[in-house]
């Protein structure tokens, strides 16, 4: 029962930002609202399975969901744009030193995983490549490795950002 | 007050182009399943940007669903380099 | 006019970033290389559009009040949302697959997914 009430409000909050600005009753019509009840409850029939799958419901907690915007506007844009700039240099001056590399991350939710990987691959120098199933190890694929680092077996997932801890904040907001 | 958005649309055509390049020369699969993620996610740019040109929102939702689809497109081309599909 | 000013900056810089990646796109060596052009600078460059867009939609709804122009700001935010979630994951994917069918790394120093795969 508590999957298919989640299930249906977020599928419904989804359709009302899409029809936003529609009518005047608040900013939708009457109609749109009416619409997007119905396709939510058959929404949450069909898929009530797959949103909760892991069975804990800490996300449906509203602060963890508020913290996801502060950390995409704050931490993680910093880490975007010197990405994008080390990008940049790397793509006109042409000097890389490629390697893929193990990273310890220790996260245990699928979300938690999910933010790092992402972020990993949108952050400086990094993608990542695969995961290891039973580990949580992440293999990632370094465009310009430090001068020795290729030596060590695995690293610490907190060294790859240089400016802030973005893993502390996703341990803040997954797990 | 000019209008910027038509040309700015215009280069990201001739920057679609360019990928295209790649997808055309690429050696491997991997290379070709690139350049064609590359292509849609300039396109999605370029139907954002006709959208505000000629003054159509209905442009924009083209362009988030098709966002969608080419994401669910390039993940099953993904699954058949990899061989697992 | 001022917001005519950011938009313009926020347009070139889109446009300079999306042009990096195809350049990368063009020049990197193999496929992992030529990821990392793509996926990080043209999410950026297009998220930067996008930007642009809503500067420019919340100009115009600041001039005429019009609520069309709020759907235009809350569709291009969700375009821009889902371009940057699903790049991310759909480069995973082409990673992973094109270590799978066997592509090794060029110019690597160090292959540690190799060595695990053995």
């Amino acid at each position: 029962m508590i999957p298919f009430v989640l299930t249906a409000i977020f599928a419904l909050v989804i359709y009302l930002i899409l029809t936003a600005g529609s009518g005047n009753l608040g900013v939708w019509s009457a109609s749109e609202i009416i619409a997007g009840i119905a396709l939510a409850l058959v929404t949450a029939g069909v898929t009530r399975r797959f949103l909760c799958r892991s069975g804990n419901y800490r996300m449906a907690n509203p602060l963890r969901l508020l913290l996801i915007p502060v950390y995409i506007l704050g931490p993680f844009l910093v880490e975007v744009t010197k990405a994008n700039l080390d990008v940049a240099y790397r793509v006109i001056t042409g000097n890389i030193r490629p390697g893929i590399i193990r990273v310890r991350s220790g996260l245990k939710t699928d979300l938690g995983i999910f933010m790092l990987a992402n972020s990993i691959t949108l952050t400086p120098g990094t993608i990542t490549v695969d995961i290891d199933e039973e580990t949580h190890d992440l293999f990632v694929h370094n465009i310009n490795l430090a001068q020795g680092e290729e030596s060590h077996e695995s690293i610490q997932d907190h060294e790859l950002f240089a400016i802030a801890d973005l893993p502390a904040w996703i341990r803040r907001i997954a797990e | 007050m000019i209008d910027y958005w038509l040309p700015a649309a215009l280069i990201l055509v001739i920057l679609i182009m360019l990928a295209a390049v790649r997808l055309w020369i690429g050696p491997t699969p991997a290379d070709r399943a690139l350049a064609v993620d590359t292509v849609n996610t300039l396109t999605v740019a370029v139907l954002i940007l006709l959208g505000v040109a000629y003054r159509q929102i209905i442009f924009i939702d083209v362009a988030i669903v098709y966002a969608l689809l080419s994401f669910v497109s390039t993940l099953f081309i993904a699954k058949y380099i990899g061989g697992e599909l | 006019m001022i917001t005519d000013t950011i938009v313009l900056i926020c347009l070139v810089i889109g446009i300079l970033f999306n042009a990096l990646g195809v350049l990368g796109l063009l020049r990197f060596p193999d496929v992992y290389t030529r990821m990392h052009a793509t996926t990080k600078a043209t999410t950026f460059g297009s998220v930067f559009t996008a930007l642009a867009v809503i500067i420019y939609g919340g100009s115009l709804y600041y001039g005429t009040a019009d609520p069309q122009y709020i759907t235009l700001i809350i569709h291009t935010i969700i375009a821009a949302l889902a371009l940057a979630f699903t790049n991310a994951v759909s480069s995973h994917a082409l990673a992973r697959a094109a270590h799978k069918s066997g592509i090794k790394p060029a110019q690597a120093v160090v292959d540690r997914l190799g060595e695990a795969r053995r």
